[in-house]
């Protein structure tokens, strides 16, 4: 088995384990604490596909300010810190039921249509797809105008924040 | 079983988003459905790359990056509207915000 496979077959269990442990786990801090593995197996993952700027970048955005607002979150809402028995709702078992459906549909779909195509395709346009340099072409290249948008998005969900959160 | 597959990236990104619908549809703390909305996005992110990598294109790296920027956005304005929740009634329970319940 290639090396590649045995990183990635571990990384992935323990991305599983804690994206369950997320919505499973009775304490909001370490549900946040499991979130932060598994935004770091994702950024391994990445770096698995040779995608290393969006590695660098998930784990900037994601652990380095996602997860800390997300902890911003639950100490300003003072969500109990200890065991809370009360995290899910009266109907958690629909929500159980359509998830597991969902995997299952979406699982025989994938295992159908993409049974054993390789990841790396024959006739693909280059081998190295996406490093740094051609990332940068492509974002001030042909991806200049969604770029742009980006920034305003960010801006105005900066401001609007600032509105909402604003104590007057 | 010695090829890198497409197939593992996308049932691996499956587990993740099934893992943040389940949290979306059953918890009631409003900051665990904003992670578990978390959960959703990198699922996405995750087959975009791959499929950027299956492709040979960097195209699936900048829509991920895209999506990155959108998540940072979504997060910011989403636990406002959550802390003024909380200002307001004092809890975060998402079964009790239900004034606009017809």
């Amino acid at each position: 088995m290639a090396a590649q496979n045995v990183f990635f077959y571990v990384i992935a269990a323990v991305m599983a384990f804690s994206a369950i442990r997320v919505v499973t786990v009775k304490n909001v801090v370490h549900a946040a604490m499991y979130l932060m593995i598994v935004l770091a197996g994702v950024a391994a993952q990445y770096i698995l596909l040779a995608s290393e700027f969006v590695a660098a970048t998930q784990v900037l955005v994601y652990i380095g300010a996602i997860v800390v607002l997300v902890l911003f979150g639950v100490m300003l809402t003072r969500a109990k810190l200890g065991q809370d028995v009360n995290l899910t709702n009266d109907y958690w078992y629909v929500g159980a039921f359509t998830s597991v459906i969902l995997f299952a549909v979406m699982a025989s779909a994938l295992l159908d249509f993409f049974g054993d195509e390789p990841l790396d395709r024959a006739g693909a346009e280059s081998q190295v797809p996406a490093n740094t340099e051609q990332v940068a072409d492509a974002i001030f290249g042909p991806y200049l105008v969604p770029f742009e948008a980006v920034s305003i998005l960010l801006l105005a969900a900066l401001v609007g924040a600032i509105v909402l959160a604003r104590k007057d | 079983m010695d090829d890198v597959m497409l197939n593992q990236f996308l049932l691996l990104s499956a587990v993740l988003f099934c893992a943040g619908v389940y949290g979306v549809l059953a918890k009631r703390n409003a900051v665990i459905v904003l992670m578990s909305i978390e959960l959703i996005l990198n699922a996405v992110n995750i087959n975009l790359v791959a499929f950027g990598a299956h492709n040979g294109t960097v195209a699936g790296a900048v829509f991920a990056l895209f999506v990155i920027a959108v998540a940072a956005a979504e997060v910011g304005v989403g636990l406002a509207i959550v802390l003024l929740i909380y200002r307001n009634r004092r809890s975060v329970d998402l079964d009790e915000v239900a004034q606009m319940k017809g």
